[in-house]
């Protein structure tokens, strides 16, 4: 997968682990929401998205993750967030948005969901 | 008080905006913000040029964004004042206001994380076209 925004893409039985790097802010948002639907379209039991590569996400980062929220409860997956730095983790929770997703320290407890 | 005043002009083109972040974190830095205050800071300060981006230019890269910021001092709290100014479409103030975030969808949090992390959000018509935005955040006590 051709795309500065996804270091790496693991896929087994219980589901698809994505480690994301970088900014994910307005110029990338767009190549990594792409990356992430056509994941989707595989429709794993599981998506976790590692994020502690990621140095920043601003709003439309945020974005995509709520449009791929959808997009996996919309096929009865499950999608889980792993290790967000402090800095990144402080947009989720000034959009009240760390309420909203499964964000867990580490891949092995986004595996057990 | 006020001190020494950074100022640059971007192009309203996404692929600047690490260069905003940079400036932001740094001044951040000097004012005596910590790390997380920071990180919000520059992160509003993102998302007002993003929506300058987005909504003032409708995704036209190539027109001018000037930002200026600057360390300041109220009560004894120091802070920074910052200020960016667009020459795009102009829109009442009033309408900028964040939405309800129960709505769980993408997009349209900008206003509401620039006027959550920030201590006072103004935006103005400004003279001449475009709009200009002053937003001042002091440090926590």
């Amino acid at each position: 997968m051709n795309c500065d925004t996804i270091k790496q893409v693991r896929r087994s039985s219980e589901g698809t682990i994505v480690e994301a790097q970088g900014d994910i802010d307005l110029r990338f948002q767009p190549e990594f929401q792409r990356a992430l639907l056509e994941i989707c379209s595989e429709k794993p039991a599981r998506l976790i998205i590692h994020l502690g590569l990621v140095n920043y996400m601003d709003s439309s980062g945020v974005g995509t993750l709520v449009k791929i929220a959808h997009t996996v409860k919309a096929f009865s997956g499950k999608l889980a967030l792993v290790a967000p730095s402090p800095k990144v983790r402080s947009i989720f929770e000034i959009t009240t948005l760390d309420k909203y997703f499964n964000i867990l320290p580490t891949e092995e407890e986004a595996l057990a969901l | 008080m006020s001190e020494e005043e950074n100022r640059i002009c971007v192009r309203s083109d996404p692929g600047d905006l690490p260069l905003v972040r940079s400036l932001v974190e740094r001044i951040a830095a000097r004012a005596g913000f910590d790390e997380q205050d920071a990180g919000r800071l520059v992160l509003a300060v993102d998302e007002a040029i993003a929506n300058v981006i987005k909504h003032g230019y409708e995704g036209r890269g190539d027109q001018p964004v000037e930002v200026s910021a600057r360390r300041i001092e109220e009560d004894g709290t120091p802070g920074i004042a910052l200020e960016i100014r667009d020459f795009g479409k102009q829109v009442p103030p009033e309408v900028i206001c964040g939405r309800d975030l129960q709505d769980v969808r993408p997009g349209g949090l900008g206003v509401h994380i620039i006027r959550t992390v920030m201590d006072r959000v103004e935006y103005a018509a400004a003279e001449g076209g475009g709009m200009r935005l002053k937003m001042v955040k002091l440090k926590s006590t």
